[in-house]
C-alpha cells in the first residue's frame, strides 16, 4: 500500500463556520483526517477599539472595554477601572468591591454557561445549549435590572459604580443562586459520565502546564493542566482575599479535564457571589468619595455652586489622571484579563492595552492539534473557550 | 521585590547590559537596552523564574525621542512577581525577537509590528495580523489619521454586466437529451 501516491489537501475551516466561534479561520493541511499543520487566521473583528479608546475621555472607555470580551464584559471593564483607579489612587469602600466580585463571578458563569453550551453543541450535545442558554437568561436579566442592558452594562466605573442598586436585586440573586446548583448537576448528568462525550474529549488536545505558560496561556487551560495560578489567589484584587473558595485543577490538560475545570469553577464562583451577596447590604455607599472622580450628590449640586460647578467639569471635560502607567490583571473566565493603561497626565487615555486570553489560546492552537484528527479540532477550539471579539479587539 | 533588587539579581547575568529602575505604582519596572532583551528573557525565565511572558505591547510617545517603548510583562507563578521591561525604540529602530525564550511571543510581536511597525529582528512571520494584508500604514501610531476613509483594495465589488451574466448562464448550461 506504500507506493500509492498520496498528496495533502488544504481546507479552508472559518471564517463562517459555527464551531469558530465567529470569526476564526483555519487553514488546515491534511494528511487523510491527520492535521499536518494549522494555520489560523485572526482580524476579521478587528475594531480598533484600542486606537478608539485614545479619544475618548477616561470614563468614556468602559463600554468600549466590554465590547471587546462580548462574553464576560464586565471583566473587562472591572480590570480597565481597577488599572485606572490605580493610576489615581483609589480605593473603594468595601460595598463597592463587594458588588464588584458579586458581577464579576455572575459574569463568569454567564460566561462559562455559553461556554458549556456552545462546546456541548459542537461535540454532538445539542440539547446542550438550551438548558445553558436558559439559565443565561436568569443572569442577563440581572444584567438588565442594575443597568437596563443586558450583554455591556456598563455598570463598573472608575470610582465605583454607576449608581445604587436597584430595588428587588437582592430577591434576583437570591432567586439565581438558590436554583442554580441543582442546574449544574443537570449539566453534569449530561456530559461528565457521557460515554459519547468522553471518548470525544479524553486525551484529547493535551496541554500541559509547561506547555501553557511557554505560549502565555494561563487561566483555567493551564490549571487544567496541573497549574494552581488564579489571579484572584496569587494578586487579589477587590478584597477576593477574605473570600472562602477553592481554585479548582486537574493534572491529565485534556479537553475533558478543561471542562471538570471550568464545570468547578462554576460551583466555586456560585460560592463566592453567595458570600457577597450576604455582605452588600440593600442600600449604601456606590461609589468612593474622591470628588476629582465622581460627581458630587444632586441635593448639593442643586444647592451649592462649587458643586454645580464641578458636576458640569466631571460631565463635560471629564477627569484627568496623573502620568504614568498601570497594568492590572483580574481572572476573568478565560484567564488573565489584564489592562495596561498609559497616561499623559490629561482627560484622555494615551494608550490602552487589553491582555487577552484568546488571542494566547489561538495562537498556541497549532502545536496543541497538530498530529490529530480533523474532528479533534473542534472539541479543542470549544474546549479553549476563545472569544474573537476579545483575540481581535 | 523592587526594581532595584531584580537589577541586582539581572545585571551579572547580563554581561555588559545597564538596566535602569523606572518609575511605578504597581509593581517593579526597569528599563533594558535593546540589543540585550534577548538575554535579559533568557535571564529572566531561567535564572529568576519568571515563566511566564505575559504580554508584550507598544506605546507611542510622539514627538518624544526615542519614540517608542515597547513595553515587556512577564509573570512569575513560583514568586508570586510581576515585573515589566520596557525598551526604548528610535523611529527607525529595531528590536530583537524573544520568540527563542518564550514562543508565545510571536503573535505578540507581529501585533506590534502590525500596528506600531516595530521590526523585530529574526521574527519568522513578521507579516500583518489584525490588520488586512494590503493595508498601509500602522494604525496605533500617533500621526497615524483616525477618522480614515479608505476603498478596499482586495475585494473590488464584483461587477457583472446583464450580458456577462446571460452569457454565464448560457455557457453552464448544458443540452441534455431527455
Amino acid at each position: 500500500m506504500s507506493d500509492i501516491r498520496t498528496e495533502t489537501m488544504t481546507v479552508n475551516m472559518g471564517p463562517q463556520h459555527p464551531s469558530t466561534h465567529g470569526v476564526l479561520r483555519l487553514v488546515l493541511e491534511l494528511d487523510g483526517e491527520v492535521i499536518q499543520s494549522v494555520i489560523p487566521t485572526i482580524g476579521y473583528l478587528h475594531t480598533g477599539i484600542e486606537k478608539t479608546a485614545e479619544q475618548k475621555k477616561w470614563q468614556q472607555v468602559i463600554p468600549l472595554v466590554e465590547r471587546m470580551d462580548y462574553l464576560g464584559a464586565q471583566s473587562n471593564s472591572l480590570a480597565y477601572a481597577l488599572a485606572v483607579e490605580k493610576l489615581l489612587g483609589l480605593e473603594m469602600p468595601q460595598r463597592v468591591q463587594d458588588i464588584r466580585v458579586l458581577i464579576a463571578e455572575l459574569q463568569r458563569i454567564a460566561s462559562h454557561l455559553i461556554w458549556i453550551g456552545t462546546h456541548g453543541l459542537e461535540i454532538g450535545a445539542v440539547s446542550m445549549l438550551f438548558y445553558a442558554v436558559r439559565e443565561r437568561e436568569l443572569l442577563l436579566n440581572i444584567n438588565e435590572l442594575i443597568a437596563g442592558f443586558r450583554f455591556f452594562p456598563s455598570y463598573i466605573r472608575i470610582g465605583g459604580l454607576r449608581e445604587d442598586l436597584p430595588r428587588g436585586f437582592h430577591a434576583q440573586v437570591q432567586e439565581f443562586l438558590d436554583r442554580f446548583p441543582a442546574k449544574i448537576d443537570e449539566f453534569e448528568g449530561l456530559l461528565t459520565k457521557n460515554d459519547v462525550y468522553r471518548r470525544r474529549t479524553e486525551g484529547v488536545g493535551i496541554i500541559s502546564k509547561e506547555h501553557a505558560y511557554a505560549w502565555g496561556l494561563v487561566g483555567p487551560i493551564a490549571r487544567a493542566g496541573g497549574s494552581d495560578y488564579d489571579v484572584r489567589k496569587y494578586f487579589p484584587y477587590s478584597g477576593y482575599e477574605s473570600y472562602d473558595f477553592k481554585v479548582p485543577t486537574a493534572t491529565e490538560g485534556d479537553v475533558y479535564a478543561r471542562y471538570r475545570v471550568r464545570v468547578a469553577e462554576m460551583r466555586e464562583s456560585l460560592k463566592i457571589a453567595k458570600q457577597a451577596l450576604d455582605r452588600i447590604s440593600p442600600s449604601g455607599v456606590w461609589a468612593c468619595d474622591d470628588t476629582r472622580v465622581v460627581p458630587p450628590p444632586k441635593d448639593k449640586v442643586y444647592s451649592e455652586m462649587e458643586a454645580l460647578i464641578q458636576h458640569f467639569l466631571i460631565y463635560s471635560q471629564g477627569f484627568t489622571v496623573p502620568a504614568g502607567e498601570s497594568y492590572v490583571p483580574v481572572e476573568g473566565p478565560r484567564g488573565e484579563h489584564g489592562c495596561y493603561v498609559v497616561s499623559d497626565g490629561t482627560n484622555r487615555p494615551w494608550r490602552v492595552k487589553m491582555r487577552a486570553p484568546s488571542f494566547m489560546a489561538i495562537q498556541a492552537l497549532p502545536t496543541v492539534v497538530q498530529g490529530g484528527l480533523i474532528a479533534d479540532v473542534v472539541a479543542v477550539i470549544g474546549s479553549t473557550d476563545v472569544v474573537m471579539g476579545d483575540c481581535d479587539r | 521585590m523592587d526594581a532595584q533588587a531584580i537589577i541586582d539579581s539581572l545585571s551579572p547575568l547580563v554581561p555588559g547590559a545597564s538596566f535602569e529602575a523606572a518609575p511605578s505604582v504597581d509593581f517593579a519596572t526597569i528599563y533594558s537596552p535593546a540589543e540585550h532583551i534577548v538575554a535579559t528573557c533568557q535571564a529572566l525565565r531561567d535564572a529568576l523564574r519568571f515563566e511566564v511572558l505575559a504580554e508584550i505591547t507598544c506605546a507611542d510617545y510622539l514627538p518624544r525621542v526615542p519614540r517608542y517603548e515597547v513595553v515587556y510583562h512577564f509573570l512569575s507563578v513560583s514568586r508570586k512577581l510581576r515585573l515589566r521591561v520596557k525598551v526604548r525604540v528610535t523611529a527607525d529602530g529595531t528590536v530583537s525577537t524573544v520568540q527563542g525564550v518564550y514562543p508565545g511571543a510571536g503573535w505578540l510581536e507581529r501585533e506590534v509590528w502590525d500596528m506600531f511597525g516595530i521590526v523585530f529582528d529574526g521574527h519568522n512571520d513578521l507579516r500583518r495580523l489584525l490588520m488586512p494584508e494590503d493595508w498601509e500604514g500602522h494604525p496605533q501610531r500617533k500621526d497615524y489619521p483616525v477618522q480614515i476613509q479608505k476603498a478596499a483594495q482586495t475585494y473590488a465589488p464584483l461587477e457583472v454586466s446583464e450580458e456577462q451574466f446571460r452569457a454565464s448562464l448560457e455557457r453552464d448550461r448544458v443540452n441534455r437529451p431527455h
